[in-house]
This record gives structure tokens, C-alpha cells and sequence, in this order.
């Protein structure tokens, strides 16, 4: 049977790099492969008449020097980023089980439309009725979006998910104090993302954390404590950092509604419910969207992304602008009304990454989208049970699109903690879950599949989740010097912290 | 060394050494143990008045950041600037090298609110308890 | 379409190992009064079906490819190096998450630490993080580090910043106590006299866009020796390809510089995903947000990067984070990166060269035109502003008849200018183009 796997040989896969010999660069910097008078690319010859620069720049305004900056032959440049690649980990050639990030398929074809010139070349201030294909793609993706969550208005314009949340957090401080009654208390739960108090302290909100029940839950209990007419949003995510339905969503938003707060669902786990349940029949007024993460746009090593929210009616008039409406068959770019933020940025949005979610979304279609999600509980159910009795399960109950494990038994009786067995699975050709996340789980594993990923990763997965338990006990030290097979060992960040070295020169 | 016996501990782990009306502030044993290596202390400005609990100063590990709170009130004289490039200082030393401001005009009643070192140490092992 | 693998046998397998009855035990704990979703989207789409619908809405929108673009404003038509996209769209890169592991996103994170670098060398400045989102916000968090380094309580935002930056800036500091006040415009750029009047104890940074919304070059120097006078920040935004030629804001002191890293190899994509630069001094680094790569070493000496400074951070401050920014335009920060290496320290000054001579090129032609007044008499780089004989958005009409993207009418910005007209010409327009354009304006009056 499976669960009496019991491997403790060294890992036989492919890791990104052989490892060097202390002491060996793994790639050396641009700047050490500069070489002065080498160029990777050519402009055309200038062909307006040369004129000395003073003529039209006052000197004291121009540079004496050129910036200085490497000089390298194509061939050499594209050998160092391309070895640069291959000492990464990627969602492309890796399992990504990252918790809260969705590390999904990309799809290709989504690629290929995004780089065609009638949307990667637009530039954004043509004039709209020369641009009504993309318009009308952008007025689409908006009622898709309102369609999927259950929302009234949507804007697209925020660039990514912790943008999306300063939005919406500005538009309810505008929303209440529109209504002569502003408001200065957002109340989170302690297993929330730390974006939740950043945006909420950020836009000038008191920030109230409270404690989440045993079972991993918002606390309805605690919640009538601090909820009052001073808190002007409950921000939750739902399923929660655990992977838990939050069972209690409705009683909470009826305690908050009739306080006159709102109710914010913070979006990063939306993966979970695509297609099966809408925010907005779960009680919600308002709802960012990680485009990223949920439909599917590459994450980038960092971005960018895209941070759709979507609000009830009541708050349609508060959101940024411009907006997309239709006059007489033509689209337009509108400004918002008076009641508006105003703009979080310049232009339209992260357009390059919407007309990816629009792709992403056309192609699934309804029964597609419900797949998702559908193959996102399977997923992380099935992994849960794969690991069940070998690492304990903090809140063992049917999980939604994530579930965490606690390494607390292996770091007490074997002093192996959550990042141990984060750096060993790297040797095992795994990327790491999230570790140390939510804080109320000690020693938390943070575990998200995704639905793209197939039965036998799951297992593979799993059996070396097993296989380091076994390691554990065996030969701690193993474990806690990992990874061994990755192009460096444990970095030292306490003396980057210290000493920081930020740039090359 | 210094008599630890002499100095008064606060719930939120600093240490207080009071000379006449002058104290000195830092983070206890336990603390820099929690904390672990320091890589970095936000120092309050010295001529800022303070009151007792007030937080005045981070101290950050790599992975996390840590209020510090003054455990009486008083106005800061003079900061510790060698922590600026050895912030290790205070995992070092937290009662001698790593003290991290001094306090004028404190007075003595603030006292009351503090513990004793044996008071502490009870704290603490009823802190690990939870 | 979809990219779910699982077979109906995975499903049965799985379901029996979880020890559910069927997918629907295990949505159970969810309140039935709960509805379930029944949207209303039409079945999915095939790759060819998805292929020929995006072809067709792309079809409809005039872009570079399809028209000549003279347009600019804030976002710019470049060369790109093919480099560019091949590195950016290799999966290695593409498809990792923001490097929590370091010891597997050596290259992420080494590429990072040059696209630091590299912005350093061009702005002079001593640091840099890894991006923001886009110029706009970027500004907008310059201009928060400011006022929590100072303690002070207002901004002197130049008059000529563009005012999409400066509407983001208001919305980001809705909420904060802050006083925001433009410094007046004088012939399209800032009047250091009446600057001098403005900077004052309580002003905690003068910011100021090089070259501004009108294309004009301000009097950086003057306006960041006039901030420093009164201990207040200087705060650049800039156009990063101007500073192939141009002084870098190092050199004359500047504690921030930001801008739209756009032209360094990003594609106009409608507004975005676009790369929000932001550069300081050395002091100001455990106080700027975004995040920051350094160069440290692993337990056997070799050198590798981490992520650093994360203390700053909403995933570990919270509600105390300097910003709450953690997705930010890593690929567009390589797109830079590649971008900046490709044209090397020769390139990169012809690059800016070029287009400040083709520029030059085009606004002596067209004032030449009958009616045409240049608008400001400020050095300009590679934009300039127009006054026009006849109504902007009617001549762009004609223009785009004849295979022209015009300029930017400047009445959308301030109705006083209902003839201004704001051309932009970079390197991608060739002399040959610039005539034709000339000459089809003259035409279209």
C-alpha cells in the first residue's frame, strides 16, 4: 500500500543544476561579462541630420558620461539569462504546491493572443472608436467578472491583488463617509494575509485582529464583540488560509450588515469557489480578484498580475475610473461619477494580463469554470489523505482547494521545523509549500495542488512529503542541512540583512 | 557584569537599569533569544519624550520585527549608535553592549509597574507555558 | 477547453483513498442556505474557436503595427530587441512565484539584483527595489516614504506632472493628512522663483517629473538644491531613456527617483502590465517599500541572492508595513534588465540621442507648417508640445485616414489648451516616416 512507502534513499530527480564546488560562481554578473565596444543590438543609422546635443539640451542639463552600463554580445547575453533560467524552479517544470498562490497551468494559446500586435501594440490614449475590439473585450471580461462573482459593478482597473484591496478599501471609506458616518475600525481575522492590515492601516483604518475558533474559523463569538458601528469592514477570506469554508459566513455578514459595516472577501482564494458558489451570495459587498492567481495568468516570478474588485450596487459609484460603457453600440471610456476615488493609477489597467483572464475564461466556459474548482477540492482532499497519519492535520475535515499540515510533532521530537522540510523537498525536484503561514498553525505546510495538476504528481509528491518524515527520524541532520542538490545551500540572510548589497557597484 | 538583581523587567521584555534619575533601557536574555540574530534596530530621537509603555524602538530579526516599549517615561538623552553597524550587540550582550537608549528624568514610582527579576523569570516560564 | 487531467478513474480512486462518497460529500460543511452558482456564461470555447474570436476584437484596434505612431504621453512606442520577449516569455522565469526559496530561484533572483544594479547606473542613485507597479503609483509611494522620513506635512507637486500621476497621487493620500500643492507652471515649466516661495520648513518633498507631461525639461538641478535648502526631499520621476543623455538625478542629489520603466522594453499593451521604477539613497532603504534582492553567501562561501529587507514587508510588519505592495512587474523588471544590456552604455546613449535629434527633426518641420506654433520654448527630449490651427482630435481623425496615430490632443488634460497638440517622436520613426507625417499634417489643415 501507498502509505507504508518507505523511502529514505537519496531522491533520484532532476534537480535545476548540478551543484559547483564551493567557492564557483553559478553564473557570473552582467557586469563581469562586459567588455567594452560589444552591442547586442543596433539601432538604424541615424538618418536625421547629426546635430551637437548642446544645441538643443542646455549643457549643464546633459551627462558627461554615458551611463554606465555592461556591454555584452547577444550570444553571450542570451547564455547568461538562459542559464540564469535554468537554476529555477518553475510552475512550467516543476509541482508548485505554494498555498494561497494557486500555482496553476499557464495556458499557452493564452500567450500567443496576448502577443498579438492588435493588443500588445495599442497604445493606450488611442482614440476609442479606433480601438472597439478591445474596448468591447474589456466590457465583456467586466460582466463575466460581475457574472462569476455575483457582483454589480466590477472595475479592472487595480494592478494586482494587495492593489485591488486599497481600492476596495478606499472606496468604503468614501462609501461611509458619503453616508455622514465615517467609519475608522476594519476588523481581520488572525489567519489573514498580512496584505489584509497592510491596506487596511494604509488607508487610514484602526485595524482590529481577531482570534479564529479552534476549527480554524472566523469566530462569530468574538466577532460580536468587536463588531460596532465604528468598523467599516469585515475583511475575509473565504475558504480561509486553512482551506476551511468559513461555515459561519452568513451569521457573520448579518451581524455585520445590520451594524452598517460591509463585508469584504479577500479574493486569493477564489480558486475554490469558481463556478460553485458566487461572493456575492455568500453575503459579500465587495471582492478582489487575483487574475494571477485564480485565472490563471503566469505569476512571473513576482508579476505582474491584475486585481479586478467587484462591488455591490450601493458602492458602484465610489469606484475608480475610467470605466468602459456602451453608447448607441460604441464604447467609451467614461469618467466615474463624483463620488469616485479617482484614479490608483495611470491608464487603463494591466491590460496585457486582462486580455489573458478573458482568454483564459472563453475558453473554459461555464462547466469549465466549475471544473476548476471542482478539480481544486479533489485535489487537495486527495493530497490530504495521502499524508493523513504521517503529518499531522491541525483542522482534519474536509478541505476546500488547500489544507495545512503542522511539522509541530517532527520539531519536537526530531527538532525538524516547516523550513527543513520546505529545503528538502527541493532536493526531491518539489517547490516548497508555504511555510510558517497562517500564524495561528505552528510549524504550518501550507499545501494548494490546483486543479491542473495530475493523480500521479499528487502521489509523487506525497511520497516524498513520507519519505522526509522518515528521513526525520532517521537522519535529522540530513534534513536540516537540505537542500544538498540545489545550486546553493542555505543563504545567509542575516548578513544580507545586516550588510545589505543591493547593486553591483 | 552587571547585577541583574539591580534591574527591573517589563511584561513586554525590556530591562531597566535606573541611576538616580537616569535609565537605561535594553531587551532581556530571554527576548534576544526569541528574537534571534538582530539585523537591525530603529533607534528612537534622542530629546523625545516618552511615556511609560510608549513604544519607541524596533528591533528586527530577519523574519520578523519587534516593538520595544519604554518601560517607564521619561525623555530619551542618548541612543546606542554602535547598534547601527553591530546590531549583533544585543544577542551578544543584551545587559551591557547591547543597551539600547537612556532615559532622563524618570521617576522612581514608575517603578511599581515593573518586576523583579525573580517576578520575571516566573513571567516567562508562565509565558512558555501557553 | 480545460486543463484539468484528472480521468473519470482518478476520480474514483481518489474519492474512495478520501473516503467520500462523491465530489458533493465533500462540499458538506457548507451551509445549504448557501446557493450554488449557476452562471450565466456560454460553454467553452476550442483553441481554434478562442484563436479566431481574440483575432478578430485584436483585428479591430489601430496599434503600432497597423499605424505610424506619433503619440506618447506617458507611455511610449521603442525598439524592442527580440532578446526581450525570448527571455520573458522562457517558462523558467514566466511561470515561478516571487522567490520564497532561494536555493531554487537563483536565477529570478540574480536577475533582479542587475535589474537593480542597472537602474542605479542610470538613474546614479544607490539603490533600488525589485518594481512597482507603474510610474503613477510609484510616485505615489515615493512621495508616502517622504512624508514618513520627514515628519512633515506637504508635498509641492509640480505643476507639469502628469495628471494621471497626480490624480493616483491624491487618491493614495486621500486619507492621510497631507497638503498637496502644485507649483506653478511658467511657459510649460516650473518658475523657480515662485518655487523658492513655496519650499518652506514644513514640505516634505518637492516632486517633479523629468521631462514633464508637455515634454518640457523643468530645472531639476535648481528645484533639488531649493528642496535640500529646507530639508525637504527631491523627488524625480523620470523617463528612463532620457537619462541616456541626460544628467542622472544622482548627480544632482535626488533622494528618489521613480518613473514608468514602460519604454525600456515593455510593450504600449493598452496601459499596462507596465513597470513602476523606484531608485534612493542608501539611507532610505529599510524605509522604501517593494521588494529588494541582495547579494549574500550560502554555508559553503558561495555568493547567492536572497530577498532582503523583508522586515519592511506586509506579509511580516502587517498593519506597521511601509507599503502593502507585494505582486509587482518581475518580468517587466527583466523585460529592463535585458532591455538596458542589449543596447550597452554606447547603446543607450545613441538610443537617447536618437530620439531627442528625430524629435528635433519633426518639431522643426512642423513649425515650419503654417499656422503651427511650438506651444512652450523649454528644452523638450523626445515629445513637444503644438499649437495647432485647427481642433487636435479632428486633424488625428484625417491623420488616421492616412495611416498616422497622432498626438495627444492636451484639451483632455486642460481644456485651456483646446489646440495644444503634444507629438512625440522616438528612435522607431525613421526620417523617411517623420516627412511623410509632416507632410500629411500639412494636408489634413
Amino acid at each position: 500500500m501507498r502509505d507504508e512507502v518507505a523511502v529514505t534513499k537519496e531522491p533520484l530527480l532532476p534537480t535545476p543544476s548540478t551543484p559547483h564546488s564551493p567557492g564557483r560562481l553559478l553564473e557570473p554578473l552582467l557586469s563581469d561579462l562586459h567588455r567594452p565596444g560589444r552591442r547586442a543590438f543596433n539601432l538604424p543609422t541615424l538618418d536625421v541630420p547629426s546635430v551637437p546635443l548642446e544645441r538643443m539640451i542646455p549643457p549643464p542639463m546633459l551627462r558627461k558620461d554615458p551611463a554606465p552600463l555592461p556591454e555584452v554580445s547577444e550570444r553571450d547575453l542570451v547564455k547568461h539569462f538562459m542559464r540564469l533560467a535554468h537554476l529555477n524552479f518553475s510552475g512550467e517544470t516543476n509541482f508548485y504546491p505554494l498555498g494561497s498562490c494557486t500555482m496553476k497551468y499557464n495556458p499557452k494559446v493564452n500567450e500567443e493572443i496576448a502577443s498579438v500586435a492588435g493588443f500588445s501594440k495599442v497604445h493606450p490614449y488611442t482614440p476609442e472608436e479606433n480601438i472597439q475590439g478591445m474596448l468591447r473585450l474589456l466590457a465583456e471580461l467586466e460582466q463575466l467578472f460581475k457574472e462569476i462573482l455575483g457582483m454589480d459593478a466590477v472595475t479592472l482597473q487595480p494592478a494586482a491583488g494587495a492593489h485591488g484591496e486599497l481600492t476596495a478599501l478606499l472606496v468604503a471609506k468614501a462609501y461611509h463617509e458619503k453616508k455622514g458616518r465615517p467609519r475608522h475600525k476594519v476588523v481581520v481575522p488572525d489567519s489573514a494575509h498580512g496584505t489584509n492590515p497592510a491596506s487596511a492601516a494604509l488607508c487610514g483604518f484602526d485595524v482590529v485582529e481577531v482570534v479564529s475558533t479552534a476549527r480554524g474559523r472566523a469566530s462569530l463569538s468574538a466577532l460580536k464583540s468587536v463588531v460596532d458601528e465604528d468598523v467599516a469592514v469585515f475583511m475575509m477570506t473565504n475558504p480561509n488560509t486553512l482551506g476551511l469554508f468559513e461555515g459561519e459566513v452568513l451569521e457573520i455578514a448579518k451581524l455585520v450588515h445590520e451594524k452598517g459595516g460591509l463585508m469584504y472577501l479577500d479574493g486569493a482564494n477564489l480558486n475554490a469557489l469558481l463556478g460553485l458558489y458566487r461572493p456575492g451570495d455568500i453575503g459579500f459587498d465587495m471582492v478582489h480578484v487575483n487574475i494571477h492567481k485564480t485565472f490563471s495568468i503566469p505569476h512571473g516570478s513576482g508579476g505582474p498580475g491584475g486585481g479586478p474588485v467587484g462591488v455591490r450596487a450601493q458602492l458602484k459609484p465610489f469606484l475608480p475610473g475610467p470605466i468602459v460603457v456602451e453608447q448607441k453600440g460604441i464604447f467609451r471610456l467614461a469618467s466615474p461619477g463624483p463620488d469616485s476615488i479617482g484614479r490608483v493609477r495611470s491608464f487603463f489597467g494591466n491590460t496585457g494580463a486582462l486580455v489573458r483572464a478573458y482568454a483564459y475564461i472563453k475558453a473554459l466556459g461555464k462547466e469549465g469554470l466549475r471544473g476548476v474548482s471542482e478539480g481544486a477540492i479533489l485535489n487537495a482532499n486527495y493530497l490530504k489523505a495521502l499524508l493523513k497519519g504521517h503529518y499531522p492535520i491541525p483542522v482534519d475535515e474536509p478541505c476546500m482547494h488547500e489544507f495545512v499540515a503542522s511539522a509541530k510533532e517532527l520539531k519536537s521530537r526530531h527538532g525538524i521545523k516547516a523550513m527543513d522540510i520546505a529545503k528538502r523537498l527541493l532536493d526531491y525536484g518539489f517547490y516548497a509549500p508555504t511555510i510558517c503561514f497562517p500564524l495561528i498553525v505552528e510549524e504550518a505546510l501550507m499545501i494548494e495542488p490546483t486543479e491542473t495538476e495530475s493523480r500521479e504528481v499528487l502521489e509523487a509528491f506525497a511520497d516524498a512529503l513520507i519519505a522526509i518524515a522518515q528521513e526525520a527520524k532517521a537522519n535529522p541532520g540530513k534534513v536540516q542541512g537540505a537542500p544538498h542538490r540545489m545550486p546553493v545551500t542555505r543563504l545567509d540572510e542575516v548578513t544580507a540583512a545586516r550588510e545589505p548589497n543591493l547593486r553591483w557597484r | 557584569m552587571t547585577e541583574l538583581n539591580q534591574l527591573r523587567f517589563s511584561k513586554t521584555h525590556e530591562w531597566l537599569r535606573l541611576d538616580a534619575k537616569t535609565g537605561t533601557v535594553g531587551i532581556t536574555e530571554h527576548a534576544q533569544e526569541e528574537i534571534s540574530d538582530v539585523v537591525f534596530v530603529e533607534l528612537p530621537k534622542v530629546g523625545r519624550a516618552v511615556r511609560q509603555g510608549e513604544e519607541v524602538a524596533v528591533v528586527e530579526s530577519v523574519k520578523a520585527a519587534f516593538s520595544i516599549y519604554s518601560p517607564v517615561s521619561g525623555t530619551i538623552s542618548k541612543v546606542n549608535d554602535g547598534l547601527v553597524k553591530d546590531p549583533g550587540a544585543i544577542n551578544r550582550s543584551p545587559y551591557e553592549e547591547g543597551w539600547i537608549f537612556l532615559l532622563d528624568g524618570v521617576d522612581g514610582k514608575d517603578l511599581i509597574n515593573l518586576l523583579t527579576r525573580e517576578q520575571y523569570d516566573q513571567w516567562v516560564k508562565g509565558e512558555e507555558k501557553h | 477547453m480545460n486543463f484539468v487531467p484528472l480521468t473519470a478513474d482518478d476520480r474514483k480512486v481518489m474519492l474512495r483513498k478520501i473516503g467520500a462518497a462523491s465530489f458533493e460529500a465533500l462540499l458538506e460543511g457548507i451551509p445549504r442556505a448557501i446557493p450554488r452558482a449557476d452562471l450565466k456564461i456560454p460553454p467553452g470555447l476550442s483553441e481554434p474557436e478562442l484563436l479566431r474570436l481574440n483575432a478578430d476584437l485584436a483585428a479591430e484596434n489601430v496599434n503600432t503595427r497597423s499605424h505610424l505612431c506619433f503619440l506618447g504621453a506617458g507611455a511610449y512606442d521603442h525598439f524592442i530587441p527580440a532578446v526581450v520577449r525570448y527571455i520573458t516569455s522562457r517558462g523558467e522565469f514566466l511561470t515561478a512565484y516571487t522567490p520564497y526559496q532561494p536555493e531554487a530561484s537563483q536565477g529570478t533572483l540574480q536577475a533582479m539584483y542587475e535589474f537593480q544594479s542597472l537602474l542605479c547606473d542610470v538613474t546614479g542613485m544607490e539603490a533600488a527595489n525589485a518594481s512597482l507597479y507603474e510610474g503613477a503609483s510609484a510616485l505615489a509611494e515615493a512621495c508616502g516614504v517622504a512624508l514618513r522620513e520627514t515628519g512633515r506635512g506637504k508635498l509641492l507637486v509640480a505643476g507639469g506632472l502628469h495628471p494621471e500621476y497626480r490624480q493616483t497621487l491624491a487618491t493614495y493620500l486621500k486619507q492621510a493628512p497631507v497638503k498637496i500643492e502644485a507649483l506653478p507652471v511658467k511657459d510649460g515649466i516650473i518658475d523657480l522663483a515662485a518655487a523658492q516661495k513655496q519650499v518652506d520648513s514644513q514640505t516634505a518633498a518637492v516632486v517633479v517629473q523629468i521631462p514633464n507631461a508637455f515634454g518640457c525639461l523643468e530645472p531639476a538641478e535648481g528645484l533639488s538644491e531649493l528642496a535640500h535648502q529646507r530639508g525637504a526631499l527631491f523627488i524625480a520621476s523620470i523617463n528612463p531613456i532620457s537619462l541616456g543623455i541626460l544628467k542622472s538625478p544622482g548627480s544632482y542629489g535626488a533622494d528618489i527617483v521613480v518613473g514608468e520603466g514602460q519604454p525600456l522594453g515593455t510593450d504600449l499593451q493598452y496601459g499596462g502590465p507596465y513597470l513602476g521604477l523606484f531608485a534612493c539613497r542608501r539611507g532610505l532603504i529599510r524605509k522604501i517599500p517593494g521588494r529588494i534582492v541582495g547579494m549574500t553567501r550560502d554555508a559553503h562561501g558561495r555568493r547567492g541572492f536572497v530577498l532582503t529587507l523583508q522586515t519592511r514587508e506586509q506579509h511580516i510588519r502587517r498593519a506597521k508595513a511601509t507599503s502593502n505592495i507585494c505582486t509587482n512587474e518581475a518580468m517587466m523588471a527583466l523585460a529592463a534588465a535585458v532591455y538596458l544590456v542589449s543596447l550597452g552604455k554606447e547603446g543607450f546613449r545613441e538610443v537617447a540621442a536618437q530620439n531627442l535629434l528625430k524629435a528635433h527633426y519633426g518639431f522643426d518641420r512642423m513649425v515650419r507648417i503654417p499656422g503651427v506654433r511650438p506651444l512652450f520654448k523649454a528644452p523638450f527630449f523626445n515629445e513637444f508640445a503644438l499649437e495647432m490651427p485647427v481642433d487636435p482630435e479632428l486633424l488625428n481623425q484625417r491623420l488616421l485616414k492616412e495611416g498616422f496615430l497622432g498626438g495627444f490632443p492636451l484639451k483632455r488634460w486642460d481644456p485651456a489648451l483646446a489646440k495644444g497638440w503634444l507629438v512625440c517622436i522616438t528612435e522607431a520613426r525613421s526620417k523617411e516616416e517623420i516627412d511623410r507625417f509632416v507632410a500629411a499634417v500639412r494636408s489634413a489643415l
